[in-house]
């Protein structure tokens, strides 16, 4: 066996064993944690579908992630409760705000993508902050999560797994469009833009629809972490969130199979870890994340699985 | 007077005071091999990105099979029927090399808005890729990266690039720079047999090269055409001898 199938193997098998560990250790603060790891993973997934394969550093993320959170909770809270209709409306909804985005920013690259995003996600940070019908500063709180016909979602253990078979069907999507004729186009516009548009591609509009598709993805994200901690807050949508999305990418290994996964993972054991030991956790994650960044490109997930990862 | 495939009217480039191009007026003939030659800085890849698309003259037209493509964007020209080649290497560096004709293919296509299957795993693109490469003498390089085959392949990788658009003209920047002797006569030989299968802008330092594949060569000098002909009339004109001692280069 190939040691990527390896890997593969073995980092399903450890999130799948993970909650029924922790529920026979008596330690279900683990599955709390999982949860969240496990949507970290889904929105580092979309988020290196453009910055590691279509070369735009998005520095906006936080907002879609937010858009999505803000989309539950609303709907939520307004009486309408079924998870899938709001999961979807989610989707819906931070698609069409990244489409926006994308529509303006896919004309840039280098530092101005970066500073557009980063404007159009500091927009949404005032405008959710700003307004009342979404609680403000206090944000948007959920009475109970959303429900789902015939699976019972309050149950923490399932609801870990609700979030890790989506997870497990974008990292599969998100491969698949990657090797197919879309993700082909989307990588060379990455390695020679002029390549690209000598070969007669309208290159922006590859671009566009990645970035709306992970945004798209992230907006997922942040419906499951909204439903899981019913509660949508500003803070979601600042850009250090959409910094701390690029760090996990870049400590996990952008444009790998498993680099968002092992990314979510390490940052966020490292804090559960050292957050009760020193308030300067970052310190130490800064310092790792040199080491693996020195070490090679391609982060954990180069580290661990080698060239094939 | 045989169709006009290409050409140039009247048109203007300049980057503040410097005229790169200057009231440049071409016809180039539909299946004719049009060679542009001219020292150093004499605006020859200027002039080529603006028949490319890439670079918009400030005035004057463009015209292909007749048709006003001023104003069409680069992308839109090569999906026309317009394909280029690259002085600089600009090829996908981490695609092997038939994965870069493979792009090729899969651009002739309507759209590449194809989600779920494997395009590295498309007979429809690889068969042709690999017959692409085996015509320009490629064929055991199809699973090397672009980035470490050496100068001269990446100009026979080019060619193969642009062949796999069939494009109805081709234009050339330097395809020869930088390659080794045997390199340049096998692409010669290569260009010379697509020579009368469509229509082909050629620039190239190498006279000799020149010498043996152009219909009709047209000089540039400071942005000029400075004279247009066959090569033995170029070759004699005392306007093109002075420009190029005066240039200083071959």
């Amino acid at each position: 066996m190939r040691r990527a199938n390896i890997a593969l193997a073995l980092t399903a098998l450890a999130l799948v064993a993970l909650p029924i560990v922790a529920t026979l250790s008596r330690q279900p603060f683990w599955i709390s944690v999982a949860t969240e790891l496990v949507i970290d993973a889904l929105a580092v997934t979309a988020l290196d579908f453009i910055v590691g394969y279509g070369g735009m550093v998005s520095l906006g993320h936080a907002a879609f992630f937010a858009i999505g959170a803000y989309t539950v909770a609303f709907a939520s809270t307004s009486g309408h409760n079924s998870a899938p209709l709001n999961w979807a409306l989610a989707v819906f909804v931070s698609a069409l705000f990244a489409a926006g985005v994308g529509a303006v920013s896919v004309r840039t690259s280098g530092v101005f993508f970066i500073m557009i995003t980063l404007a159009f996600a500091q927009m949404v940070y005032f405008l959710i902050a700003g307004v009342k019908a979404l609680g403000g500063d206090d944000g948007l709180s959920m009475t109970a999560r959303d429900v789902m016909p015939g699976i019972d979602l309050a149950n923490p253990v399932i609801y870990y797994f609700v979030v890790l078979a989506i997870l497990a069907a974008f990292v599969l999507l998100s491969q698949r469009a990657i090797g197919a004729r879309f993700g082909t186009v989307v990588r060379a516009a990455k390695q020679s833009e002029r390549r690209a548009i000598a070969l007669g591609f309208d290159v922006d509009r590859y671009r566009w629809l990645a970035f709306t598709l992970s945004g798209a993805v992230t907006g997922l994200a942040g419906a499951l972490f909204a439903d899981y901690q019913r509660i949508a807050t500003p803070d979601m949508a600042t850009w250090l969130q959409s910094g701390d999305l690029l760090v996990m990418l870049i400590l996990g290994g952008a444009a790998t199979l498993l680099g968002p996964v092992f990314g979510a993972i390490a940052f966020g054991v490292l804090r559960v870890a050292l957050v009760g030991v020193t308030d300067h956790w970052m310190l130490v994650l800064g310092a790792i994340l040199i080491l693996v960044v020195l070490a090679g490109k391609r982060g954990l997930a180069g580290l661990i699985v080698g060239p094939d990862a | 007077m045989p169709e006009i495939a290409l050409a140039t009217r009247n048109i203007w480039k300049s980057y503040g005071a410097l005229h790169v191009t200057s009231d440049v007026s071409l016809e180039i003939a539909e299946r004719e091999l049009h060679a542009v030659i001219g020292p150093n800085g004499a605006g020859k890849t200027t002039l080529l990105a603006q028949l490319g698309g890439e670079l918009r003259p400030d005035r004057g037209t463009i015209e292909f099979g007749g048709r006003d493509i001023t104003r069409i964007r680069a992308f839109a020209r090569a999906r026309l029927g317009i394909a280029r080649t690259f002085q600089i290497t600009t090829l996908c560096a981490d695609f092997t090399a038939e994965d870069n004709v493979a792009l090729a293919l899969q651009a002739r296509e309507r759209h590449s808005f194809r989600f779920w299957r494997s395009a590295r795993h498309e007979p429809a693109l690889r068969e042709p890729a690999r017959a692409l490469l085996a015509r320009v003498g490629l064929e055991a390089r199809a699973g090397i990266a672009s980035r470490v085959l050496s100068h001269g392949e990446h100009r026979q990788l080019e060619i193969a690039v642009a062949l796999a658009l069939e494009p109805r003209v081709l234009l050339l920047d330097e395809p020869l720079a930088g390659a080794g002797v045997d390199e340049s006569a096998n692409l010669i030989a290569l260009l010379g047999s697509l020579k009368g299968t469509m229509t082909i802008v050629l620039v190239e330092h190498d006279v000799d090269a020149v010498e043996a594949l152009a219909d009709r060569v047209s000089v540039l000098d400071g942005g000029r055409v400075i004279a247009t002909g066959t090569f033995a009339q170029v070759r004699d004109d005392t306007g093109v001898q002075r420009a190029y001692l005066g240039g200083g280069d071959g």
